[in-house]
């Protein structure tokens, strides 16, 4: 990791061959100002004006904006249903990852390719065509009353799914794929039934990276708003989500209501994010 | 040689054969097919339901051409700033022994996991017109919020960690050895960069830029706060999209939909060729070291 013995060599003897004169300058100095200005106004400037705004709304403000009826079963709806998009599609998501990681069969790597879409599509487009689906009229939705999922919670939570589909797909299956086989041959030969090899041997090897698919699954659904907003109806007390709701308090000038729900998504996503990189360090530190 | 268990027989199988393996099988296409397929076909489906000439009038309208060029315009700008950016971070948190590394990788982070809204919202309080800066820009006469300079700040936003993350992670794992014996040579700090780095990181740069292209041809939440959405000046396509929806308009909103479809199909290509070429050459390399 560290370049110091580098910085000796280039002080030293081929430097002066070379007739430059020894830099005084650091190495990447330009680099890391580049990154650390566009990081600054970017980043940086933006989140402090999110705490400032806040601290001058005081915590009591805060609470206040977040504390309304609506404002908690938007919040309620925002968290409860990235939850469950992140506990379906991690649970379907390993068993699609097992077998793209462990079968040949036709039509694999197709099925292989599609699981990007939901990183590729515009949540805009995703938005339309599963309401168009879920709708009264849809494919889906025209079928029983049942399905027509559209403007319910329940199509939330399916654009909620929708959008995190490939997370945990694509965290459990590397893994999947760079597992022993030998461990797994060995319980056979001992006499292990193919459950308790899942449970015993397979499942503690992957499970990281399960619960790194499901963080980021939720990061990514918690904070949806394309496809969510279209979908949803934006029903006050029903179907309405956090991140919708501060489009809606921006869009009334009620930029410290906003603010308020920001801060509490935002405290959200930070957690989520120190919790994937910590699972990803333990990942790693496994492999 | 045996950890590919799929070309030798095996007398004791693994988990999962026998009976599970087609049942598994099944399981995962039908949720595919049904999760991601059935949405993306019915895209196609919903904009040629009234017949091509019908798609064509929409696709052509004077606002549905000008949210696709400022659609365009967000994406080629978002695409140039990440190429130098993302190299620069990467290079600035790889190769460089300043303070501050782990922290620009832990910021890099941020925009994926913040909601585009958040992000909005954010730059709103800056640039706003009671925002930190609103009345000095207004006493200048620049508009950043509801015009083209917010929705380029919200594209670039939400794109920032893609190159950078790609090429941090080729940088990692080639290390600075080739880096540290140019120098050691004689060459200058931008000769190791141009013949070295560079042609190391290229493949993961075009990576991150395809994902960047695909993810600001997209974006939504962030825009749709700081572009104000006015139809003919500040409505990208998506935003396009989303109000010929709510305005009953389906033709037209899915009209719009199909190029931004083959755009995310095309980008997934990219992703997969990409991916082959660069392991190709990981390959022939590994072979002229031999």
């Amino acid at each position: 990791m560290t370049t110091s013995s580098t910085a000796d060599v280039t002080g030293g003897g081929p430097a002066t061959i070379s007739r430059r004169p020894a830099s005084p300058r650091p190495k990447g100095l330009l680099a890391w100002g580049t990154t650390w200005a566009v990081l600054g106004v970017l980043v940086i400037l933006p989140l402090a004006a999110v705490a400032i705004k806040a601290s001058g709304a005081g915590v009591q403000g805060i609470v206040d904006s977040v504390t309304t009826p609506i404002a908690l079963a938007a919040l309620a709806l925002s968290f409860g249903g990235a939850l469950l998009a992140a506990v379906l599609n991690t649970v379907m998501g390993t068993v699609v990852a097992w077998a793209l990681a462990r079968y040949e069969f036709a039509g694999k790597s197709v099925a292989n390719a599609i699981v990007d879409l939901p990183f590729a599509l515009p949540t805009a487009v995703a938005g339309i065509t599963l309401s168009a689906l879920l709708g009264p009229n849809g494919w889906i939705g025209s079928l029983s009353p049942a399905l027509a999922l559209a403007y319910r919670p329940a199509g939330v939570l399916i654009a909620m799914t929708f959008v995190s589909v490939p997370f945990a797909i694509r965290a459990v299956q590397p893994v999947l794929q760079e597992l022993d086989v030998d461990v797994e041959e060995a319980a056979t030969l001992l006499g292990a039934k193919p459950g308790q090899i899942f449970w015993e041997v397979v499942f503690p090897a992957i499970r990281p990276a399960m619960l790194t698919g499901l963080a980021l699954s939720f990061a990514r659904s918690v904070g949806e708003f394309g496809s969510v907003v279209i979908i949803s109806g934006n029903i006050p007390l029903s179907t309405l989500t956090g991140p919708v709701l501060i489009f809606q308090r921006l869009e009334e000038y009620n930029t410290v209501g906003a603010t308020g729900i920001a801060v509490v998504m935002l405290i959200a996503s930070l957690i989520t994010l120190v919790a994937i990189n910590l699972l990803q360090a333990r990942g790693q530190s496994r492999g | 040689m045996d950890k590919h268990p799929r070309t030798q027989p095996h007398k004791h199988p693994r988990v999962g054969e026998g009976i599970a393996r087609p049942v598994i099988i099944a399981i995962a296409l039908g949720w595919l097919a049904l999760v991601l397929v059935l949405p993306f076909a019915s895209v196609f489906i919903a904009a040629f339901a009234e017949g091509l000439p019908a798609f064509m009038a929409a696709l052509t309208t004077p606002e549905a051409l000008h949210a696709a060029w400022l659609t365009m315009l967000a994406t080629v700008v978002a695409v140039a700033f990440n190429l130098v950016f993302g190299i620069a971070a990467a290079y600035a948190v790889e190769r460089t022994t300043l303070p501050g590394r782990r922290a620009i990788a832990l910021l890099l982070d941020l925009p994926i996991a913040v909601s585009p809204v958040v992000a909005g919202l954010m730059f709103l309080l800056l640039f706003g017109r009671q925002g930190w800066f609103g009345s000095a820009l207004d006493a200048l006469g620049v508009k950043i919020v509801f015009a083209l300079p917010g929705i380029l700040l919200a594209t670039i936003f939400v794109t920032l960690p893609f190159v950078a993350k790609e090429v941090i992670g080729v940088l990692r794992e080639t290390g600075p050895a080739e880096e540290e014996a140019a120098a050691t040579l004689g060459a200058s700090p931008a000769q190791s960069f141009f013949h070295i780095v560079l042609p190391n990181i290229r493949w993961a740069v075009f990576y991150g830029l395809v994902l960047t292209a695909a993810r600001a041809l997209g974006e939504f939440g962030a825009v749709s706060v700081l572009s104000g959405n006015i139809i003919g000046q500040t409505q990208t396509l998506p935003l396009y999209i989303e109000q010929m929806y709510t305005n009953y308009q389906t033709t037209a909103a899915f009209a719009a939909a199909v190029p931004l479809t083959l755009l995310a199909v095309a980008t997934i290509a990219a992703q997969k060729l990409l991916g082959w070429v660069s392991s190709r050459d990981r390959t022939r390399a590994a072979m002229e070291e031999n």
